[in-house]
């Protein structure tokens, strides 16, 4: 089942990708990146099988960095939100060049 | 890969929980409110975190559900509510006949599956990859140990530094979380 876990992780990694260039939601954003992350986890653990514990060790390393990640974005996204009363990516442009 | 008890048993559900978390997928990037696209994005961590049992990997199963579709998933809920996102119309009522008859498929082919499983008996015969999983199940520290025994000895420091990681973490976000002038008013 090694070539079918890699298979549908790389499905996940894209579908993740496409949400990422096609919406507009800074919410719905951070969740393809969040979906993203569990995709690339899925190739961990499926590549564990055959080298150890160690991968398992990584998925618990990057579930951590996405909880922070969440943690700290959705404060930045609060405090846009407070600013400009919005979380429309179109919208949020005073960097645009 | 014959680790497994059945392997058409296995296969098939690995097909499947595969391809409803595909589907889920699909489903959450096309809904258009966030609180639809946030559940089907649960539905696909639930998935995942079937996978994981099935690859052997029972402990990062039940983190997934835990960290992933326990907590993180529950803080974007908890920030689309309090920045009003959700769009009331889409989540007030039930779906139409199509959705309840789904429902109830899934639920009784769930409910049979319990059954067939709880009537199951291991077959007399283990491949040897399951009667050594089984084994291991069976040993001191179970499946954790190695786990353990790699985390916290060979990727200790990485570990370590996870701790300053999480706390720099809630320090920022409760900095910027913080209404402005909050600080001042006291």
């Amino acid at each position: 089942m090694l070539a079918e876990s890699l298979l549908l992780s790389a499905v996940l990694f894209t579908i993740g990708v496409v949400g990422v260039l096609t919406r507009r939601n800074a919410i719905i954003l951070f969740m393809c990146v969040e979906l993203m992350l569990n995709a690339v986890n899925l190739t961990f653990v499926a590549l564990s099988t055959l080298y150890g514990a160690t991968g398992q060790v990584f998925v618990i390393m990057v579930m951590t960095v996405a909880a922070a990640e969440a943690a700290v974005g959705l404060a930045i996204i609060i405090s846009i939100f407070r600013h400009r009363q919005t979380v429309h990516l179109d919208d949020i442009n005073l960097l645009k060049g | 890969m014959d680790n497994t008890f059945h392997p058409l048993f296995y296969s098939f559900h690995f097909y499947l929980f595969g391809l409803i978390g595909i589907a889920s997928a699909l489903l959450f990037v096309t809904r258009k409110s966030p609180v639809a696209a946030a559940l089907w994005l649960v539905n696909v961590m639930f998935c995942l975190a079937a996978l994981y049992l099935m690859l052997d990997a029972q402990f990062i199963g039940a983190i997934q559900v835990l960290v992933y579709a326990g907590a993180i998933m529950v803080v974007f809920l908890f920030v689309v509510m309090l920045l009003n996102l959700g769009h009331p119309s889409e989540l007030a009522d039930i779906r139409g006949n199509g959705g309840r008859l789904a429902a109830g498929a899934v639920g009784l082919a769930l409910l049979a599956e319990v059954a067939v499983l709880t009537r199951a008996r291991f077959p007399a015969q283990l491949t040897p990859k399951a009667a050594a999983a089984l084994a291991q199940v069976d040993q001191p520290g179970g499946v954790i140990a190695p786990i353990a025994d790699a985390l916290f000895r060979e990727h200790l420091l990485a570990f370590e530094l996870t701790s300053i990681l999480l706390l720099t973490a809630i320090a920022g976000a409760v900095v910027l979380g913080r209404k402005r002038g909050a600080a001042d008013a006291r």
